[in-house]
């Protein structure tokens, strides 16, 4: 049996601790995930679907110039596989809010949240967790695709995890974000509608932006404020080695953003949290 | 009838632990002034009371009295706005780290992960402190044993049956040797057996480990006379003492009719209707 320690005995939150908490963290949300296997092949079929049947139908409706990074023309498939990629981590930031709110109405998130490391911390690392299933994720996806003749540069695939981690951090952020505001899990389905659909669709995941100008010059414009857009972009230049400055700027913004409101979201004495008298409160 | 803060203590309370360099004597959980409002109502209103260590409180109340925003306010669920709350003389606002390290909680709603085996469970709880895996299993199985579920902690937390749900909770919440544990209607759901399985288990920490213990519940068949009891209704502390002592303040033969006595007495004041959660 453990021996109980006196007051001096209580030992102080180390930098091992911190580590070892955010190990817990990540482990938890790796189990969790790898015992959902419908979440597993839900989160691959998707986009897979997307590459089999609309990229195929669209290959020769649709044609792609020259455009950077890509140095010649590409199959439309090619194309669309980094908006693939970026709707991938786009569904599983979303789904982490889910899990947040989950959580929560399960209780959950209180044992989270009683842990002694600052809130921050323990935010940000859910939010790490998050991350690396969605790596998880994107590199099984990347592999199916490699067979499907998307095959960009071997150095490509290493070029683009810094992207990732990155472009996971500002969606898991969005998404812990807008868990702090949804009350309820029916709730969600709302997110599907109003932030999932019209973030991917209004943006260059599906189609280059010059297209887009020719058609309408208002969903142009609306493309160039989202800020998924930039997400697409930053991986599509990191999986040809490329960095395009303009998007790391613009992803590291809105994560600096998103994540800055999700702490306030979550903090005891400022937040939503305060206000309304939840995670599991009334 | 307000009891608080007059009623003396039980005089053989386990003797008061004083902190190197103060003053005073240490408390385990020390409550003082605490108001707090959910808009127009307010849930807690001027709450004050404190335990000593290796005492058993029991927070009485009936449903909506105000005692899950406490818990929620201990625990830094949100801050509060008024008042203090001190955790072995670690005020919860100013050092939450320092006062959520003392502290184990087994709230209210079942809060297992259900598809994670019992023992995983344990390990995240042990993680979330910074305990080593090692550290972190040692733990786990002494604390496991302890509530005699050895035998079950490769099984999924949801093939346990509430009782035993509740003594893994239990479990978790002492992994990392907290000096004051925090209990949110701990027996709400659970058959007679099991009930008084956990009222004992709980009692016997208290003396064995030292440990200060707060029990919020509404049913007044878990005091027993050697408990500190807490009284509070429409999120006001009406008693605060030993059970003998509230029992001889209101003048009752028993704790129900003591209890009646006082919570009657306050719904005559002026309505705090839709106050607390």
């Amino acid at each position: 049996m453990t021996k109980l320690p006196t007051e001096q005995e209580v030992r102080g939150l180390s930098l091992t601790g911190y580590l070892h908490c955010l190990r817990g963290i990540v482990w938890r949300e790796a189990l969790r995930f790898l015992q959902q296997r419908e979440r597993f092949i839900a989160a691959l079929v998707r986009p897979l679907v997307w590459l089999f049947i609309f990229a195929a139908g669209f290959r020769s409706v649709l044609g792609v110039s020259i455009i950077p990074p890509y140095e010649t023309y590409v199959l439309y498939e090619v194309y669309v596989t980094p908006g693939l990629v970026a709707m991938i981590q786009l569904f599983n930031g979303m789904q982490s809010s889910l899990s947040m709110v989950y959580d929560r109405e399960m209780g959950n998130m209180r044992t989270l949240l009683v842990s002694p490391f600052p809130r921050w911390f323990l935010l940000t690392s859910k939010l790490m967790a998050g991350v690396a299933v969605s790596l998880l994720q994107v590199a099984v996806f990347l592999a199916i695709t490699w067979f499907w003749e998307v095959e960009p540069p071997l150095w490509g695939y290493l070029t683009v995890i810094p992207a990732l981690i990155l472009s996971g951090l500002m969606l898991g952020a969005l998404g812990m974000l807008l868990s702090s505001g949804i009350k309820q899990l029916e709730n969600f389905a709302g997110i599907m509608n109003f932030v999932i659909f019209p973030m991917f669709f209004a943006s260059s995941a599906l189609y280059p932006l010059w297209r887009m100008k020719e058609t309408s010059p208002l969903l142009y414009e609306i493309c160039l404020l989202n800020p998924f857009t930039y997400v697409v972009e930053l991986i599509r230049f990191a999986l040809y080695g490329q960095l395009n400055l303009e998007a790391l700027a613009i992803v590291a913004g809105f994560t600096i953003l998103f994540l800055g409101g999700a702490i306030f979201a979550y903090n005891p004495s400022k937040g939503l949290i305060a206000r309304r008298g939840g995670p599991g409160g009334k | 009838m307000t009891l608080s803060p007059a009623v003396p203590q039980d005089e053989t309370a386990p003797e008061e632990v004083t902190a190197p360099g103060h003053q005073s004597t240490l408390r385990a959980l020390e409550v003082a002034g605490l108001t707090h409002s959910f808009g127009p109502n307010k849930a807690l209103d001027e709450v004050s009371f404190s335990i000593a260590p290796s005492r058993f409180c029991v927070l009485l109340g009936l449903n909506g009295a105000g005692k899950t925003t406490l818990f929620s306010l201990i625990t830094r669920l949100y801050s509060n706005t008024s008042g203090a709350i001190r955790v072995y003389g670690h005020d919860v606002r100013r050092s939450p780290g320092e006062a959520l390290q003392r502290l184990g909680v087994v709230f209210q709603q079942r809060t297992l992960d259900l598809d994670l085996s019992v023992m995983q469970n344990l390990l995240y709880h042990a993680a979330l402190h910074g305990f080593t895996p090692r550290e972190a299993r040692e733990r786990a199985e002494a604390q496991l044993e302890r509530v005699k579920l050895a035998d079950r902690a490769k099984e999924k937390a949801r093939r346990l049956s509430g009782g035993q749900m509740r003594r893994v909770e239990i479990a978790r919440a002492l992994l990392h040797d907290p000096k004051l544990l925090l209990l949110d209607e701990p027996t709400v759901g659970l058959d007679i057996d099991s009930r008084r399985d956990i009222v004992e288990r709980t009692t016997a920490l208290c003396q064995d480990d030292k440990l200060a213990v707060l029990w919020a519940t509404h049913l007044i068949d878990e005091v027993t006379p050697a408990k500190q009891v807490v009284v509070l209704h429409h999120g006001k502390v009406v008693a605060d003492g030993t059970h003998d002592a509230v029992l001889a303040a209101t003048g009752a033969t028993d704790i129900a009719a003591a209890f009646a006595s006082l919570t009657q007495a306050k719904s005559e004041a002026p309505s705090l209707e839709g106050a607390g959660a």
